[in-house]
């Protein structure tokens, strides 16, 4: 088995405009979340997963400098991220297709995590 | 941290319903000119469950969980405030931080919550505001529903419900009104108002032209959430919202037979009774046995005892007519208006003949663009063997409807009464 790290990506537009949704739609994309991440623990290949919140800081210039974020409009930013295990990355890449970042603009990137042994 | 095997089904409208209790008693708590900051301290809540639940799971009672982070936020804003008071007058703070935590437990007991709701429907009801921003802010503060969501269910844009709901707040603001259940005298006149805006806010579900069945079926049901609320407390429980409550109950028994799976339309002659909602009916008969007290006779206690004899008829043929127009009279001299008479004519009709009922209308005035005057006379005309004149208003109605189940309707009525002969 080895380890994968599915990472979400999104417009940073959209990020914002998430904050703007009804209870109603919040609840439902809480559902269709939950439905994901549940489907992939029931197989038990879920090893963890976090969201991030929509802001932050940068630091860059051996730490001389630190700026609120790289945020600009239309660029994307880290939304969160799922590590699974599964045999191949193909495998990995099947476990990510239901995942809800694709109903929005968002997209998804499969980086397999480094054995040290 | 492991997230649940098993995908956590949340109540339906669970975030909804949640959104509407917690920003009423946030502003209870805080205070009615800073509504706005419930609301965001509500939708803050609720965008952290959205970051939370999926990655941690959800949790097992997920309203307490709202409610604890929704208190905590509330907190911090009453701590802060209380700090600066604090510095300025110098005041020893141990013992206080203790005191504002009990206060704020107290705004979220399960009683506490429907009183908030109760004081909050009374506000956005207030006499001051326009009957359609009441609706409006009822829909906004009490159900939980986004500016986006109302504007579809009036068929409205958004900027026009936002207008309205400014307005309303705008008075909110100015002072004018207390977030309270008024007492004494003031509570009869300022109960029927708030009834008023429930009938609407029904109506609206019940009645409208949106296509989508959805919305009005979701109107409706936060309606009648609230007229029980009402009843429920022994503060404004009075024979009249018990009267609303059943009206209520008998018509949304019949919702789902009012039209086919395509969405056409189907009148109460053709509707399939099997399909009418039994329990619903049985509520209807409760509250109208609980409204039978005092001796205050509303137009919702007529209505529901209209809509009463609808439901118990085996079939429209053996509908109980008299008394249904008995009822029409009595409502029309509590009401006078043209739409009450125009569904006295129907009643008319059954009990007269269709001659009588269309002497009765043409009688009536202010009708004249309105598409169910001349959809009855269609009918009344069609009844008494006059096609022609039957035709000429069916097709007048046809013009007038913007609705295109009802063009439909029309356009069958048509050819009933055959077009060109």
């Amino acid at each position: 088995m080895e380890k994968f790290m599915l990472i979400f990506h999104s417009p940073y537009a959209q990020e914002t405009a998430f904050v703007q949704q009804s209870p109603e739609e919040i609840q439902a994309e809480i559902q269709k979340w939950n439905q994901w991440i549940g489907g992939i623990a029931a197989q038990g290949k879920m090893l963890g997963t976090e969201a991030l919140l929509p802001f932050g800081k940068v630091m860059s210039k051996g730490g001389q400098l630190i700026t609120d974020g790289p945020y600009t409009e239309g660029k994307e930013i880290v939304g969160g991220y799922t590590v699974v295990c599964a045999d191949t990355i193909d495998e990995a890449a099947e476990l990510a297709k239901g995942c809800p970042i694709f109903d929005s603009e968002g997209l998804l990137e499969i980086r397999q995590i480094m054995k040290f042994d | 941290m492991t997230p649940s095997s098993e995908p956590n089904q949340l109540v339906a409208h669970l975030f909804r319903h949640e959104a509407g209790r917690m920003a009423s008693v946030l502003t209870c708590m805080l205070g009615f000119d800073r509504l706005q900051l419930a609301e965001d301290i509500v939708q803050d809540a609720m965008m952290q469950a959205l970051y939370c639940w999926p990655f941690q799971g959800t949790p097992d009672n997920p309203r307490a969980w709202l409610y604890r982070v929704a208190k905590n936020k509330a907190l911090d804003v009453v701590r802060r405030e209380n700090l600066f008071r604090q510095i300025s007058a110098e005041l020893e703070c141990d013992h206080r931080q203790n005191a504002i935590e009990a206060m704020v437990d107290q705004y979220f007991f399960e009683d506490d919550i429907n009183d908030s709701q109760l004081r909050m429907l009374f506000a956005c009801c207030d006499p001051s505001i326009a009957m359609e921003s009441q609706v409006a802010m009822c829909l906004k503060i009490l159900c939980g529903l986004s500016v986006k969501e109302i504007a579809g269910a009036f068929l409205t844009t958004p900027d026009t419900i936002e207008k309205r709901l400014y307005r309303a707040k705008e008075k909110i603001r100015s002072g004018g009104i207390r977030l309270e259940v008024p007492g004494g005298p003031q509570l009869p006149s300022r109960l029927n108002a708030v009834l008023k805006s429930l009938y609407l806010l029904f109506n609206e579900g019940y009645n409208s032209l949106h296509p989508d069945q959805l919305i009005r079926r979701d109107l409706c049901e936060e309606a009648m959430r609230l007229c029980l609320l009402l009843t429920q407390n022994p503060r404004t429980a009075m024979p009249a919202g018990q009267a609303l409550l059943s009206l209520m109950c008998f018509q949304a028994a019949r919702f789902d037979a009012r039209t086919t799976e395509t969405g056409a339309i189907v009148l109460l002659a053709d509707q399939d009774r099997s399909r009418w909602n039994r329990d619903l009916i049985q509520k209807g008969h409760e509250y109208l046995n609980r409204s039978a007290e005092g001796d205050n006779l509303s137009e919702y206690h007529l209505e529901a005892g209209i809509a009463m004899l609808h439901c118990i008829a085996p079939s429209y043929d053996a509908t109980d007519w008299p008394t249904i127009l008995l009822y029409y009279d009595l409502l029309l001299q509590h009401q006078p208006s043209p739409v009450v008479a125009l569904h006295r004519a129907v009643a008319l009709a059954n009990v007269e003949g269709p001659l009588n009922a269309i002497l009765a209308l043409s009688n009536l005035s202010g009708l004249e663009t309105n598409q169910y005057y001349h959809a009855v006379l269609g009918d009344l005309y069609e009844q008494n063997r006059q096609p022609d004149r039957a035709r000429q208003h069916y097709q007048r109605a046809h013009q007038l409807t913007p609705s295109p189940a009802e063009k439909e309707l029309l356009t069958r009525k048509l050819h009933q009464c055959g077009v060109g002969n």
